[in-house]
């Protein structure tokens, strides 16, 4: 735990003491602290901290999710009075990834604060996360006076250096007068075309420093405003390939869902008939209950999904990067595919994956160029037909025996069903966050948040807390985990009873890190070194000692039962689910391999 | 789970080479390498070059030489990048850099550009008229001489240079330190797309004497750098 986390320690600690002192006797500003500590964060600031807030303010900001700190004292200080509604998180870690789900589940940058050294350091893993699932997100964090700034001060770490490589952008803020520019700059930033993390580093002078400027309106830099529209040379390209596909496949990135471009995504798929497979990040931007949606591809994609992406003579990709989650191994992946790719980024135009008809813009203005380009749609019945029995040959299942250990698929088609199309769905990593994309039907976007790119184990609750405070009252949040994951970020349970967050966190538990512990059965001969996690707490006892609901289930016959009154609780529960132990995720396309060998069973690995 | 089999599924055979481009196996081949000199220009602020060097290290691009320099624009500065690439990966290269909120422009630079490295090289004293006769080949010039060391500069291309660092052997070099090569387009043509000239008069004067010199390796003009 850092230090930073405990605001109680910092005055009796005699190395923040004197880095107080330091920093206040160096600079002029001392007074800007007012004496009754209200800040006025409105047109006029006082001090580089009140503009800061002033700016999140003027973006439009409603809460941000942070933990105090020594260097990150004067903003929250300034954040006292503000309308922005602060929850402090147990730790950095959840404080970034429920800004990150907020912003998924909202639609706008989620914000995280965090102090310097250990605090920003903490921050990290949920700005790797953002960073690689694209999602939009502004962390603050403080940092020592300028003038210790490279000393190896007490709480000092090089925060924009250890975290260039997984923002979009960082600043490090020099100056009180144009901070509150600078954070309105790095929160829209974050928003515009291709999405992302950016991160503001605050040396407490700044922050404490003098000014009484008002912050410019959040403003991207402009060379940073991508041309929403293709080029008409590119889209006419991309419209003649389609139009003479004969098997023609569109695929859904979490792009689409970003740029807010789902309808017109159903749209073009429901207009020219063509079946839709998505990605991971791409959940619910096609509705899985559409005749035409053959769900997700890649690893643990569903084998129709596998097959058609395959088999495809055109794939319309469109916001998508071609991870190997979903690729497989990139010789084998679409092989015999013309690859139509409309992405806002160019730089992911062939970065992984060839694109034939490469188409630079906005996901939905692009679809909606390509779609009044085509004279006709492509003639590709047979092809329909064929993706139907695919899925009829490969479906989606799991035996029950009344008599044995529940299934967890069980339990999330359970929830599922008790629960209506905008029900939120989190999930940390791992066996939970594959049932849980496999077995809920999606059928609207920002329902399914999850940790993608990163695989951060972890994520479902902080996730959980952000979405739900993002979510209209009336939406239920649900929080699959895993036992492993759920205690890597347990902490935040506090923060839901706290915040009495109605969150329902269904712990799929097996007394294993299950991936892992599938992963050592199918390749290192059962050997289960590190994988069995048979030292698990009783996590409804736990929740109840945090003041929370707890359930547990050990029978199909309890589970209709504490689906209903989990959900009924007006307030955080969780239901330990004891689950089949010997449970494992498939299909599964074996790492690297081609997408359309996907196995069914460990044998066919 | 229902469903044939892996082995019994119906399965491509097409294939796509290692950087996700559909190929015909037959005709499938290893590509080349090939070396690319790029120009960025990026806004002359505290952690560019970090960001830039940072960039290319993480995504394993394979970089020659890295310089960097001021332009005769006020705030901004050239970074000029060698890379030993595929073309795939030259192209992903810029394009990555271009993602970097500082860099304002990415251009790529033809064969036919105008390059030059620079390298001083510290030799033994001992026949001072035998290095002056190197240098003097080499329109290089003398830097520093004493008793027992002599450190002279040479300009040019890549090629001129490495040439010139084994004429010097014959006297024992005692240290080197060599730039990498910095490089723009010829004549009209703008180094990076866009790009407009600042108005300081000195530096559009030293711009000019860069432009028109030392273009290739039979060319064997020197920029003159004793104004």
């Amino acid at each position: 735990m850092s230090e930073s986390a405990n605001p109680t320690a910092d005055p009796a600690d005699p190395d923040e003491a004197d880095e107080a002192d330091a920093a206040d006797g160096a600079e002029p500003a001392d007074g800007a602290r007012t004496p009754d500590g209200a800040v006025a964060a409105a047109a006029t600031p006082e001090n580089g901290a009140a503009a800061v807030v002033a700016a999140l303010e003027s973006a439009d900001v409603q809460t941000a999710f942070g933990v105090q700190g020594g260097a990150i004292m004067p903003v929250y200080d300034a954040l006292y009075g503000s309308s922005i509604d602060h929850v402090t998180m147990a730790h950095e870690q959840g404080a970034a990834h429920a800004a990150d789900a907020y912003g998924v589940v909202a639609g706008t940058p989620g914000v995280c604060l965090a102090t310097s050294g250990p605090g920003a350091t903490n921050l990290v893993t949920g700005i790797a996360d953002a960073s690689m699932d694209s999602d939009a997100m502004l962390a603050l964090t403080g940092q020592v006076p300028s003038h210790m700034v490279g000393s190896d001060a007490f709480q000092e770490t090089d925060t924009t250096g250890v975290t260039a490589p997984i923002t979009k952008h960082n600043y490090f803020a020099s100056d009180s007068t144009t901070v509150g520019d600078v954070v309105g700059e790095a929160f829209a930033l974050a928003g515009t075309g291709r999405p992302g993390p950016t991160l503001v580093d605050l040396p407490k002078d700044v922050s404490f420093g003098e000014t009484d400027r008002a912050p410019a309106a959040p403003t991207p830099p402009e060379r940073s405003v991508p041309d929403p529209e293709a080029d008409a040379e590119s889209v006419e390209a991309a419209a003649r390939a389609i139009e003479r596909a004969e098997k023609p496949l569109c695929l859904f990135g979490g792009g689409v869902i970003k740029g807010n471009a789902t309808a017109e995504a159903r749209a073009f798929a429901r207009e020219h008939e063509v079946p839709v497979v998505t990605t991971m990040p791409g959940i619910g931007s096609f509705p899985e209950d559409d005749e035409l949606c053959l769900s997700w591809a890649g690893m643990h994609g569903t084998g129709y999904a596998n097959m058609a992406i395959s088999h495809t003579d055109c794939l319309i990709a469109v916001g998508t990067r071609f991870d190997d989650r979903l690729t497989g191994g990139v010789e084998t992946f679409a092989p015999g595919a013309e690859v139509v790719h409309v992405d806002i980024d160019p730089a992911e135009i062939s970065k992984n994956i060839e694109a034939d008809y490469p188409v630079v813009g906005d996901a939905g203005t692009v679809l909606g160029q390509i779609d009044a380009a085509m004279e006709r749609s492509p003639a590709a019945r047979e092809w329909c037909e064929q993706c139907a029995d695919w899925r009829e040959e490969y479906p989606m299942d799991y035996a029950v025996d009344p008599d044995e250990p529940v299934k967890p698929q069980f339990v999330v088609e359970a929830y599922d069903a008790a629960t209506g199309d905008d029900a939120i769905v989190t999930t940390g990593v791992g066996q939970h966050q594959m049932w849980a994309a496999q077995y809920w039907t999606y059928t609207e976007p920002r329902t399914f948040v999850s940790s993608h790119g990163l695989g951060t184990m972890g994520y479902g609750l902080p996730g959980a807390i952000g979405a739900r405070l993002a979510a209209e009252d009336d939406r239920e949040v649900i929080c699959f985990d895993g036992d492993g994951s759920f205690l890597m970020t347990i902490q935040e349970l506090s923060v839901a009873v706290r915040e009495n967050l109605d969150i329902t966190v269904v712990v799929l538990n097996n007394e294993y890190i299950g991936m892992v512990r599938q992963w050592q059965d199918a390749f290192f001969e059962g050997r289960h070194m590190a994988s069995e996690y048979d030292w698990m707490p009783e996590f409804d006892k736990l929740a109840e000692a945090f003041g929370a609901r707890g359930f547990r289930v050990d029978e199909y016959d309890e589970v209709a039962g504490v689906v209903r009154e989990s959900l009924a609780y007006d307030g955080p529960s969780v239901v330990d689910v004891h689950v089949d132990p010997r449970e494992d995720v498939y299909p599964m396309v074996a790492s690297g391999g081609a997408n359309g060998e996907f196995a069914l069973t460990g044998d066919q690995l | 789970m229902a469903g044939p089999r892996p082995d019994e599924r119906p399965q491509p055979t097409a294939r796509r080479n290692a950087e996700g481009i559909r190929v015909d196996p037959d005709a499938e081949a290893a590509r080349p390498r090939r070396t690319a000199v790029i120009s960025a220009l990026v806004e002359h602020e505290p952690g560019v070059l970090s960001r830039v060097s940072g960039l290319f290290s993480r995504r394993q691009f394979n970089i020659e030489s890295l310089t960097v320099g001021p332009t005769t624009v006020e705030g901004h500065a050239r970074i000029t990048l060698v890379v030993e690439e595929t073309d795939p990966g030259i192209d992903q290269a810029k394009k990555q850099l271009m993602k970097l909120t500082p860099v304002i422009a990415v251009g790529e630079l033809g064969s036919d550009a105008v390059r030059a490295e620079l390298v001083l090289l510290k030799v033994r004293g001992s026949e001072p008229d035998k290095v002056h006769a190197i240098t003097e080949m080499y329109e290089g010039r003398t830097l520093d001489a004493g008793p027992r060391t002599i450190t002279v500069q040479i300009t040019g291309d890549e090629r001129k240079i490495d040439d010139a660092v084994d004429a010097f052997r014959q006297f024992g070099i005692i240290e080197i330190a060599r730039t990498g090569q910095t490089a723009l387009e010829r004549g009209d043509s703008p180094t990076t797309p866009g790009e407009e000239p600042g108005h300081s008069a000195a530096t559009d004067d030293a711009a000019a004497d860069g432009t028109s010199a030392d273009g290739d390796a039979t060319d064997q003009t020197t920029p003159n750098y004793d104004d």
